[in-house]
């Protein structure tokens, strides 16, 4: 219950930290997107992202990364790595979404 | 929430504070894991019921359990290094420690005295009395110049109080004996495949196979005979064919037997691989609706049952032995995490994590026989492992 309540508080406020990305994401799309960060990139990043098989992807561990090259790995993968491109999944739009909540501190999805 | 936390404090209560109080086996219960709640459901498999639950676990992402001989400790392995000792009995824990920055599992020795944990960070593996939790042995990962240190995959347990283990970025596998607990004697078998991502011991406790990420094929080592070295079997079964991404690992716990067939998931492909383990030359595919992530055979070796990564995470195909046919495709529920038979096999839990329930289905007639509620199930453990290798 208090769990539901966190994330969606951290949805509200990476809507207000978003509009600066001019992101178009709708409520739900980025509550989706939120559980596919947490529960599925977190199945080798750790549901915490503090990593696992993948490093981690905490805002401090992704500190000098320049955006654009996190959003091709997240969109095509990382040649002779387990990373795979979630093109099949994700928009360019949900990419640069990810990409600019993970660069400023993932939102709780608990 | 808070009636569940006066439930157990009642329950607690009641064991501790009265001597008449019913004594009970541990033979026929389990654990399912709530992932992001931290917490433990304890489950009755005879009357497919929970009876209690345990929180305070901590991350358990990645959540694996391997029980005390007796089957009453249950001991999990969180992903941020927690390990705690669960009495399934007094629905408590027991001891907890945080042995790791990152952890991906353990095993527990064939006398039950060691418990083992495979760690990311620091990449190794340390060894700790299955009784008070007091380390034993820290046993790095180093490889290369020896700076370095690589993620310890595949731990499992081997005869005469030997763990084996594969090292992901070496490409090494190490078994450690651990006779005497606190001086381990380590085996290191190198140059044995790019990247082992998972391992399994098989139920003899004779064979250790590491799955190999980098490299379509699997990597055997015989521990009745550690001098003949590793040997790769099932090599470049994907030939020619261009592997897809993978969304999900795929696990090579337990071990798909029926007769002379083992049945193993094919990393990239929507295939099941099928091999002789007289010979060890694959003998034959089997199409699937997905990338299996856990290939399982029900304990009589009659069916195996399989479930995918993403996008196929909402089904579960079961495949018959001897026709090596798919007989049924089921949907239990999105993002099915993982399938746990009771003992001998009737039943078949299994956990679908967004749907926040674990359903369990007769494996005869396949009909649902109960539907449990948890909180983003994901691993799902009963105490039969404690009688098992490689659980």
């Amino acid at each position: 219950m208090r769990g539901r309540r966190v994330l969606w508080s951290g949805v509200a406020l990476a809507c207000v930290l978003g509009t600066a990305f001019a992101d178009e994401l709708a409520p739900a799309r980025q509550a989706e997107l939120v559980r596919l960060v947490r529960q599925d990139c977190g199945s080798c990043h750790g549901l915490t992202l503090k990593g696992g098989l993948g490093p981690p992807l905490v805002a401090a561990a992704l500190g000098d990364k320049p955006a654009e090259s996190l959003k091709y790995t997240i969109l095509y993968g990382r040649r002779g790595t387990p990373m795979p491109g979630w093109r099949p999944f994700l928009t360019d739009a949900d990419a640069e979404w990810i990409t600019a909540r993970l660069l400023e501190g993932f939102p709780d999805a608990r | 929430m808070r009636a569940r936390t006066v439930a157990i404090a009642a329950a607690l209560l009641l064991s501790v504070g009265c001597a008449q109080h019913e004594p009970r086996g541990s033979g026929d219960l389990g654990v399912i894991v709530e992932r992001s709640a931290g917490r433990l459901q304890v489950v009755d498999t005879t009357r497919q019921t929970s009876i209690g639950a345990i929180g305070g676990l901590g991350d358990l992402s990645h959540a694996s359990v391997v029980y005390s001989r007796d089957g009453r400790y249950a001991y999990v392995f969180g992903r941020d290094g927690g390990l705690t000792k669960v009495d399934l009995l007094r629905l408590r824990i027991e001891r907890r420690i945080v042995q790791s920055g990152n952890s991906i599992g353990g095993a527990i020795s064939q006398d039950g005295k060691l418990v083992a944990a495979a760690n990311y960070t620091p990449g190794g593996v340390r060894v700790f009395d299955a009784d008070t939790l007091e380390m034993l042995a820290d046993i790095p990962a180093t490889y290369g110049d020896g700076g370095q240190r690589a993620k310890v995959v595949g731990l499992e347990d081997a005869a005469g109080s030997r763990f084996a283990f594969s090292l992901f970025e070496a490409g090494e596998i190490w078994v450690a004996d651990l006779s005497v607990p606190r001086a381990p004697k380590i085996q290191k078998f190198r140059n044995i495949g790019r990247q082992p991502y998972d391992a399994l011991i098989t139920l003899d406790g004779r064979y250790y196979l590491a799955g190999l990420f980098g490299e379509d094929g699997v990597a055997m080592l015989d521990l009745w005979h550690p001098e003949r070295g590793v040997r790769r079997v099932l090599d470049g079964y994907g030939r020619g064919e261009q592997p897809l991404p993978v969304f999900k690992m795929p696990h090579l716990e337990g071990w798909a037997m029926a007769g002379h067939l083992a049945f193993l998931p094919a990393v990239g492909r929507h295939e099941v691989l099928v091999v002789d383990t007289t010979t060890w030359l694959e003998a034959g595919r089997i199409q699937v609706a997905g990338q299996p992530v856990f290939v399982m055979a029900q304990p009589d070796g009659r069916k195996i049952w399989v479930n995918f990564a993403l996008p196929d995470n909402d089904k579960v195909q079961v495949i018959d032995t001897e026709t090596r046919q798919v007989v049924r495709t089921l949907s239990p529920g999105k993002a099915v995490l993982h399938m746990e038979f009771t003992a001998r096999g009737e039943t078949v839990w299994i956990s679908a994590r967004d749907d926040n329930r674990v359903t369990v289905y007769d494996t005869a007639t396949f009909e649902q026989k109960a539907v449990l509620a948890a909180e983003q199930p994901s691993g799902i453990f009963f105490t039969v492992r404690a009688l098992r290798f490689g659980f």
